[in-house]
């Protein structure tokens, strides 16, 4: 096994660098990463969080999100039926973390999914068409800089109205600029590159030049800087739940969680610190993973 | 560097203006009419048409934005829509607290980040340099407003040392300041202990340390000054959270800052408030960045500022 990896190995550096297929790159980045131990099992815990929280309706029904009673309001945690015990209006902990884990790990994905692709274009174009598109798209993208991103998140969420979408929305909107900078700084280096310039002599169109030649090369920052946001994007999420501007209340979001039993939490303190792990666990592993993707596509910039 | 600086502000002036008329603009075009609400629901359509008229409501959005901007560099924030009190008295009451808040998150977020990411950096794996890994991670990545939570939970209620909200005195601020800098403390340390782990592996550390100097002056004489200026920036960054993180923080604690406040005036779109808060955040964050953009110079005289 070892020797055929290392014949491998040797075999792709004896051809030239130029024709090294990706599919060989992405095996070596699989392989870094999975040498970094904090990383696999920050990729194992946070698999089996997503896999627990789609399939949630294999093991609790999903009336038990909203079922009230108040005559089984407090129930400490460990008791029977009620893993996490009951909140005040006497509905399940377990089923309201395991089915808000969808929202906030969804929500986290989607927004930064959109700033994603709203940086690949902005920062793209700025960075390859320079001059005017440049200076406009970057002077937009300080004035959004200019205020923090939660403030100016609230803002729109505030002005748009509660719901799912717009949250995405007022989200994605603080974390483009930031996603966008980052591209145009990696387009900016390519674009003088010689690959680039060989590209523009043999007449290939600028939408080719950029598809085939510039954003295969700038995915390296670009992973990065999505995998080590989604971890803080889950935490602006249940930022915006614990304010009261998130998701709405019956709904289950990690942070509404938390917000709606914040008067309880002096003397049910299980019903903050267990929501609360569940999103420190969650960023933590995200944190760890995005960590280990950083040293494995950047190998040089070793910490 | 003078000019430099008077550059620098003069370039805040449009980003200011940008964004002031970005969150105007959005607060006015979203649905539900303000004076309708102000009013309240059994008003008559004359009401409600005085009051937009009393408000300016009536005019276009241009022209009101105008106004506003007008009014608030004379000093005018407006008054509340809601609460009918002058918004700019309201914040001379609450913005000492919010800064002093700030300030005290941010000046033991640095003076134990950075000193503790040294002290990671040089005892590079081994049990200190691990707990501090370990203790960054959590406060960064558990939410500020639940460790809060459990800071009352734990200081307040368990062991009573602390109170738990308000800001009658000093004793008040130590939880709340705790919060706030929590994950800028934990990012400091971080910062500190991967640039100066990189520097200490560099060849001008190799020489100092042959020509026989003490560790201490390696460390701090030679390796440290080099890393300073990515830990600058990151105190730049972290301003800006600690101005974000205020509202979550003194959400928590019921502390009468700007961010309670601001928070209270965004669930009702209270317009004016908002955009006050909104100008004197950018504001805030727009000086600190310069002012950090200038202290690189004076950290490292390789920094021109002004050049080409």
């Amino acid at each position: 096994m070892r020797k055929g990896r290392e014949k491998k190995m040797s075999n792709t550096a004896s051809k030239k660098i130029s024709t090294s297929n990706r599919k060989g790159q992405m095996k070596q980045v699989w392989f870094r990463f999975r040498k970094n131990k904090l990383a696999m099992i920050g990729l194992v815990v946070i698999t089996i969080l997503i896999l627990a929280c789609l399939s949630a309706s294999l093991y609790i029904p999903y009336e038990k999100v909203y079922t009230q009673s108040i005559r089984d309001a407090f129930i400490p945690p460990f008791s029977e039926g009620h893993i996490f015990g009951t909140d005040q209006f006497g509905r399940d902990l377990f089923a309201r973390i395991m089915y808000g884990g969808r929202i906030s790990l969804f929500a986290g994905l989607v927004t930064i999914g959109i700033a994603f692709v709203m940086g690949i274009i902005l920062g793209g174009s700025a960075g390859f068409f320079g001059g005017k598109t440049d200076t406009i798209i970057m002077r937009f993208c300080d004035i959004l800089m200019s205020v923090p991103g939660i403030l100016l998140s609230m803002t729109i969420v505030a002005a748009l109205g509660q719901g799912l979408g717009k949250m995405l929305i007022a989200m994605s909107v603080s974390l483009i600029p930031r996603q966008a900078r980052t591209v145009r700084a990696a387009v900016l280096t390519l674009r003088g590159q010689e690959f680039v310039e060989a590209a523009r002599c043999y007449g290939t169109r600028n939408s080719t030049i950029i598809f085939r030649h510039i954003i295969p090369n700038v995915m390296g920052p670009l992973i990065i800087g999505v995998m080590s946001g989604i971890g803080g994007q889950i935490l602006q999420i249940a930022s915006l739940g614990f304010l009261g501007i998130g998701i709405a209340p019956p709904t289950p979001e990690w942070g509404t969680i938390i917000s709606e039993n914040q008067s309880n939490i002096l003397f049910y303190p299980y019903l903050g610190l267990v929501p609360g792990l569940f999103i420190m666990v969650a960023v933590l592993s995200l944190n760890f993973i995005g960590d280990g993707l950083r040293d494995a596509l950047d190998p040089k910039q070793k910490n | 560097m003078i000019k430099y600086t008077l550059r620098r502000i003069l370039l805040m002036i449009p980003v200011i203006i940008g964004i002031t008329f970005l969150v105007h603009f959005i607060l006015m075009i979203s649905p539900g009419d303000p004076a309708q609400m102000i009013v309240g629901p059994e008003a008559t359509l004359e009401d409600i048409e005085m009051k937009r008229h009393e408000l300016g409501l009536d005019q276009p959005q241009v022209v009101q934005y105008l106004k506003y901007m007008w009014n608030a560099l004379h000093g005018d924030f407006g008054t509340s829509w809601f609460q009918s009190f002058n918004v700019m008295t309201e914040f001379s009451h609450r913005l000492p607290y919010t800064l002093r808040l700030g300030f005290l998150a941010i000046i033991w977020a640095v003076a134990l980040g950075i000193p503790l990411g040294v002290i990671s950096a040089v005892r590079h794996n081994t049990i200190v340099d691990y707990a501090l890994t370990v203790l960054s991670l959590i406060l960064v990545s558990a939410p500020a407003f639940w460790i809060g939570m459990m800071y009352q939970v734990f200081f307040s209620l368990n062991l009573r040392w602390l109170p738990a909200s308000g800001a009658s005195t000093w004793r008040h601020y130590i939880l709340p300041a705790l919060s706030l800098g929590g994950g800028v403390f934990a990012t400091n340390c971080r910062t500190t202990r991967t640039w100066l782990l990189d520097t200490l592996r560099s060849d001008f550390v190799r020489t100092a340390r042959a020509k026989g100097n003490k560790e201490v002056t390696v460390v701090f004489k030679h390796a440290l000054r080099n890393s300073l200026l990515p830990i600058i920036t990151q105190i730049g960054v972290n301003f800006s959270i600690i101005m974000g993180g205020s509202v979550i923080t003194e959400t928590v604690y019921a502390f009468p800052g700007i961010g309670s406040y601001l928070i209270n005036a965004v669930k009702a779109k209270d317009v004016p408030i908002v955009m006050a808060s909104i100008l004197v955040v950018a504001v805030i964050v727009g000086i600190t960045n310069l002012v950090v953009d200038l202290m690189y110079a004076v950290v490292d005289p390789r920094v021109q500022l002004g050049g080409k």
